[in-house]
């Protein structure tokens, strides 16, 4: 059985970030990267299954450039047994992305692809599901709980008002929430071994497209600034005062 | 010809897309998938599927996208639900999706919220269709606009995936996407005892909805579809109440469209402070309570 798993490099979620002065984008100079946190969440999924059931081979798949060899790297030292890198400084929108990702799906023969439910920088949450449309399979987002047998996937997943369990047969795409697992702490051992596993880097199957063209990125207006109020009375007549009741 | 085809999963959607499809000013046809009786918004056409409960995305995509032809524009208001399903349509119709949207500048020209909602992005979208979800509190809120009645269609349902069991919660409380006061705690409150007494208490004698941090929902002490923030409910209500929530971008990523913040924290330094509109430095324990017994009736 494999599970592939998809690993983004995205601007540390706990950076504080700002547009570039021309609004051109996002001003990265300084700012740490990272693995997007769901993507940690995902390969800590493949880890746990993996533990109960070591006939499973992860394989750890990005697409960037070379530097997302060091997010792989990462997944590597969680576990993951090797590595794809998909090759490319351009942009992809995220159809392209997922279209890319198929054809890696379509060379590897995964059981189970286990993703992030959506980037941290570019919050779309999208190319899971794009993938499991493009291949014809089953789904379950904002997965919370994951049981593997054979052959099949049982899925509790969060939802707008509550939860839900799904039942499909595999193969399929999981992404996930933050509760499904906390990713490990990596030890030192774990980073010296994952140095010598196989990371392997490929051109795009195809040209880059990208239908969503980023014209301009804003601050958020700051909010005005806010009133301390020293009583709960003053608070009540300030709340009355907005208009509140 | 630019025509939108808005995509209701419930017929309460069906209201809450009214300003999003004015902003967007086409002709518009709407896709009610399950309940009847939507509000009246000014569809040229609206399509009533009678789904009931609305079945997993990979089982009625294909007959929903057999709905989407000629359509230049697919919306759907923003939630798990329709984050779940659109971009499979998307991708079966070869269309770029913008998630999030709470401006439109034009027809294919949209604002988004990028990085935990810290900044707001522009982008212009080429090709067609264009496959979106929207945030509601963006748009102008409904009003009336006469519809013509439903025409039932039939979506089918194929079987590959099995919804086993579903739990919803929630109770008589309002929603939270919904609700005009809301009152947060975070991981102060200890346990879920304690957070549905003081939370949940207070939210009741204000007619509001309670929130949570993640870090409340993380130790158990609040259930997850109460999480509020950039992965969890993105919330636009007249009044926001955050207790014991030190003010993290992800949590305020999901409340900055409120009208009024309050921050009651005890320490003087929480970030919350920065982007409360009335602060208060105080124990939640303590003032919770009071604010409880002055402001009931008020609302
Ligand atoms: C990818 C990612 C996504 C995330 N998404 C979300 C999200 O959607 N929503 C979200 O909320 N978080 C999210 N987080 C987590 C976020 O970063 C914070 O960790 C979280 O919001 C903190 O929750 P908190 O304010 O309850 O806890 P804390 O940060 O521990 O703050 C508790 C606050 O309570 C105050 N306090 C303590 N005792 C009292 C008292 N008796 N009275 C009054 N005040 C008191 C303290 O001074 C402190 O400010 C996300 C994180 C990541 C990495
Ligand atoms: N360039 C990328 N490299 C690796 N994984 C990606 C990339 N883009 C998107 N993904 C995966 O797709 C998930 C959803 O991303 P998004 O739809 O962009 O929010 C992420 O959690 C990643 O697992």
């Amino acid at each position: 059985m494999k599970i592939m798993v998809t690993v983004k490099r995205v601007i540390d979620p706990y950076a504080k970030v700002r547009p570039l002065s021309d609004g051109s984008g996002v001003d990265t100079t300084g700012v740490k990267f990272d693995a997007n946190p769901f993507d940690e969440i995902a390969v800590e999924e493949a880890v746990r299954q993996k533990e109960k059931n070591p006939v499973i081979e992860i394989v750890a798949v990005s697409l960037g450039g070379t530097e997302c060899e060091e997010q792989l790297r990462k997944a590597l030292a969680m576990g993951a047994d090797k590595a794809v890198l998909i090759e490319s400084s351009e942009n992809y929108d995220t159809l392209a992305v997922a279209e890319e990702f198929v054809a890696l799906v379509k060379a590897e023969s995964p059981d189970l692809v286990l993703m992030g439910k959506q980037s941290t920088d570019g919050d779309n949450n999208q190319v899971g599901q794009m993938m499991a449309a493009l291949l014809g399979w089953p789904q379950a987002t904002f997965a919370s709980k994951l049981e593997l047998a054979d052959g099949t996937a049982r899925v509790t997943r969060e939802t707008d008002t509550g939860e839900e369990t799904l039942e499909m047969n595999l193969p399929a795409i999981v992404t996930t929430d933050l509760r499904l697992n906390e990713p490990r702490y990596i030890a030192l051992p774990g980073i010296i071994k994952a140095r010598s596993k196989p990371l392997e880097k490929r051109p795009p199957s195809s040209t880059a497209t990208s239908r969503v063209k980023t014209v301009k990125v804003e601050a958020v207006p700051a909010r005005s600034a806010g009133k301390k109020v020293g009583s709960v009375d003053e608070l009540v007549a300030e709340l009355s005062a907005r208009g509140l009741f | 010809m630019a025509r939108l085809m808005l995509v209701a999963f419930d017929p309460s959607e069906v209201a809450l897309g009214h300003g999003f499809a004015s902003a967007l000013g086409i002709p518009f046809d709407v896709l009610l998938l399950s309940g009847a009786d939507p509000a009246e918004i000014g569809a040229e056409r609206t399509l009533a599927a009678n789904l009931g409960d609305v079945p997993p995305a990979d089982s009625i995509e294909d007959g929903v996208v057999a709905q989407l032809g000629g359509y230049s524009h697919i919306a759907s208001v923003s939630s798990m639900r329709s984050k779940d399903h659109l971009p499979r349509w998307a991708a079966h119709l070869g269309a770029a999706m913008v998630t999030d949207v709470i401006v439109v500048e034009a027809e294919n020209r949209f604002r988004r919220p990028i990085v935990a909602g810290s900044m707001i992005e522009t982008v212009e979208v080429s090709g067609s269709p264009i496959v979106m979800t929207f945030r509601p509190s963006g748009f102008a809120k409904f009003s009336p606009n006469g519809t013509a009645a439903a025409d039932s269609i039939t979506i089918p349902i194929t079987d590959r995936t099995r919804r086993v069991g579903a739990s919803a919660r929630g109770g008589a409380r309002p929603d939270l996407t919904a609700a005009k006061v809301i009152v947060s705690g975070g991981r102060p409150l200890k346990d879920a005892e304690t957070f549905e007494r003081v939370i949940g208490g207070f939210a009741d004698s204000v007619h509001g909805a309670a929130g949570a941090t993640r870090a409340a929902v993380d130790s158990h002490i609040a259930p997850n579809e109460l999480q509020v923030g950039q992965t969890g409910k993105i919330v636009a209500p007249d009044l926001y109440i955050a207790a014991g929530v030190s003010g993290s971008t992800q949590h305020m990523a999901g409340i900055k469209d409120s009208k009024t913040i309050v921050a009651v924290n005890i320490d003087p330094d929480a970030p919350i402070f920065e982007n409360a509109d009335l602060g208060m430095v105080g124990d939640l324990f303590v003032v919770l309570p009071e604010l409880q017994a002055k402001l009931a009736g008020k609302f």
